[in-house]
């Protein structure tokens, strides 16, 4: 309840703030919305259905590219959890091209598949992949070793070794890397569709843009917080609460 | 085998049970008593359940130094026996464990089981590690279920099984648990059940009842005593408890310390079922004891002058 009543006088005092300064005029509105501006732009982008259609469009990318993400970065992360050579080479390759914003593939990704779908695809999951694999690496390192010689120990090998035993034991560990994982893809997501006629969010940011429309600007830039927001909390968080739960890993709250 | 000779147990004057001797002899059951003098397993018995023939084990430490851990161990089990290896910590019984199981390769020697050399894991040993090793993300009845899932047992008949190895470890109301909800004792007869269930021959315990307090720990020894007695499994048995091993073996095996040698076995032939407090029990280990202790002090000798030198230099310096 505390909590609810300070987070809603937090926002209250941003709402105002925002007003007064538009109010103030300052900046003209084509530089400086007022919420009203946004509001109205958030309306009228769901009323001609543009919003939601960008929305779908933008889901669906970000799930292809994070579901070849996490299967491509556990394969990748397992291999280099088991192999010391992997690890030693492939291992300070993969921290250094972290480095890298994923968007620097965008040219390549052009070449490579065109002016498609795939390109954007592309760059999503070389924006994510990383971070998959060295948190699977890492969850596996993690992992007390026991549950491995145990499985092994009751039969289990090769995949229903991995699939049954290793992977559902370095899950607490490899759970925050699969919410930076879905971050980085978002974040990639949105960037590579800003560059590119693609009907997604990015897009439809962009279109805001050459229309001078700033307030559907920052309508399009809520609603991509928005979703991040809520796939995290409703996904993530529910995730990790529910493994502690299995795992005796939380004090009952 | 030509090194049978030389791996005759040493017999000792132990308190002898004319009704009993009969287990060691490889006959199954409760019934052994009564049916002794019958030659039950003439051949069976020549081919021992689990055979360790000159066992070698060496490793490499972090520093490069070469360590022999286990050092010609010969060590004859036969089916149905109840065999408890003795030693210091550091004398590689938990590593002879998990050779058996098939974990790790010994650097040389065989391992044979049945006869024939162990390549791998198999779900006809079962090892109870020391920490369990019991999987937080399953109910207590999916732990239970693993092996047999893994085998590819049908769904009803694991259903089944698992309730009547919950019912024989007396955890039927704990089918639906997690494992971190459960008492250590409990936990315990879990990792018991999860290792029945799969219906191993033989049965590899790690020290399993040493982080149990008394009045648990003998609870256990005698649901262990009337589990082995209705399988009829091998079991082989790691504790550095002594009295903890005449309480439970046929025999005892006596490890040196690194490298770990069969220093002696010393059949038990007191009646079952007995107790912790038994005098006889308390003679019999007295005896063990006496053997023991040369090697724990052994080991005490080493950690010492690991463990205390580079403190000691550390203050010359200062």
């Amino acid at each position: 309840m505390k909590r609810a009543a300070r987070l809603l006088v937090f926002y209250a005092g941003l709402f105002a703030l925002w007003t007064l300064l538009a109010e103030l005029k300052i900046w003209p509105p084509y530089l400086f919305p007022t919420p009203r501006g946004v509001g109205e732009a958030l309306y009228a982008g769901f009323q001609d259905h543009s919003f939601l259609i960008a929305i779908a469009v933008s889901m669906r990318r970000v799930l292809i590219g994070y579901a070849i993400s996490v299967v491509l970065g556990m394969i990748l992360g397992l291999g280099l959890g088991t192999s010391k050579f992997l690890e030693e080479t492939m291992g300070g390759l993969l921290v250094s091209l972290q480095s890298l914003p994923s968007i620097c593939w965008w040219p390549l990704a052009l070449l490579w598949f065109g002016l498609s779908q795939n390109a954007i695809l592309f760059v999503v999951v070389m924006g994510s992949l990383l971070s998959v694999t060295l948190a699977m690496e890492d969850g596996r390192k993690q992992m007390p070793k026991i549950y491995g010689m145990a499985g092994r120990n009751l039969g289990a090998n090769g995949f229903r070794l991995f699939w049954y035993v290793l992977l559902p034991a370095s899950l607490p560990f490899i759970v925050s890397g699969l919410k930076q994982g879905w971050a980085f893809a978002w974040r990639s997501l949105i960037t590579a569709e800003m560059l590119y006629l693609s009907l997604g969010l990015g897009q439809v940011l962009m279109m805001g843009r050459d229309l001078n429309d700033m307030s559907a600007v920052i309508a399009v830039m809520i609603l991509i917080i928005a979703i991040g927001y809520v796939v995290d909390g409703l996904v993530f968080k529910s995730m990790e609460s529910r493994l502690q739960r299995r795992w005796g890993l939380t004090s009952s709250t | 085998m030509s090194t049978k000779a030389h791996n005759f147990p040493v017999q000792i004057p132990l308190p002898i049970d004319p009704r009993t001797p009969s287990r060691i002899n490889g006959t199954r059951g409760k019934a052994a008593s009564t049916v002794a003098a019958l030659p039950l397993r003439g051949v069976s018995s020549d081919v021992p359940k689990v055979g360790l023939n000159d066992i070698c084990l060496s490793y490499r430490t972090e520093s490069g130094e070469r360590i022999l851990a286990l050092d010609h161990i010969n060590l004859q089990v036969k089916t149905g026996e109840f065999l408890c290896i003795v030693g210091p910590s550091g004398c590689g019984k938990s590593t002879l464990l998990h050779l058996i199981a098939g974990l790790h390769q010994p650097t040389s020697g065989e391992v044979l089981v049945d006869g024939k050399e162990v390549e791998g894991p198999g779900t006809d040993r079962i090892l109870i590690f020391q920490e369990l090793g019991l999987f937080p993300w399953l109910t207590v009845g999916d732990n239970v279920q693993f092996g047999m899932k893994m085998k590819g047992v049908g769904k009803a008949e694991r259903e089944e099984k698992t309730r009547y190895y919950l019912r024989l470890v007396h955890l039927s109301q704990f089918k639906d648990s997690y494992t971190h909800q459960l008492s250590g004792g409990m936990r315990q007869r879990v990792a018991l059940a999860r290792a029945l269930a799969t219906e191993p021959d033989v049965l590899l315990m790690d020290e399993p009842f040493a982080a149990l307090d008394a009045q648990t720990r003998d609870l256990l020894h005698d649901e262990l005593e009337r589990i082995w007695t209705e399988t009829g499994c091998t079991i082989i048995f790691v504790t550095h408890n002594v009295r903890e091993a005449i309480r439970l073996g046929d025999r005892v095996a006596l490890l040196t310390f690194r490298p770990g040698r069969v220093k002696r076995e010393f059949p038990v032939f007191l009646p079952r079922p007995r107790s912790l407090e038994d005098p006889n029990v308390a003679r019999a280990a007295s005896e063990i004891l006496a053997e023991l202790r040369e090697e724990i002090n052994r080991s005490l000798e080493v950690e010492y002058s690991v463990g205390v030198k580079p403190h000691v230099e550390a203050g010359v310096r200062s």
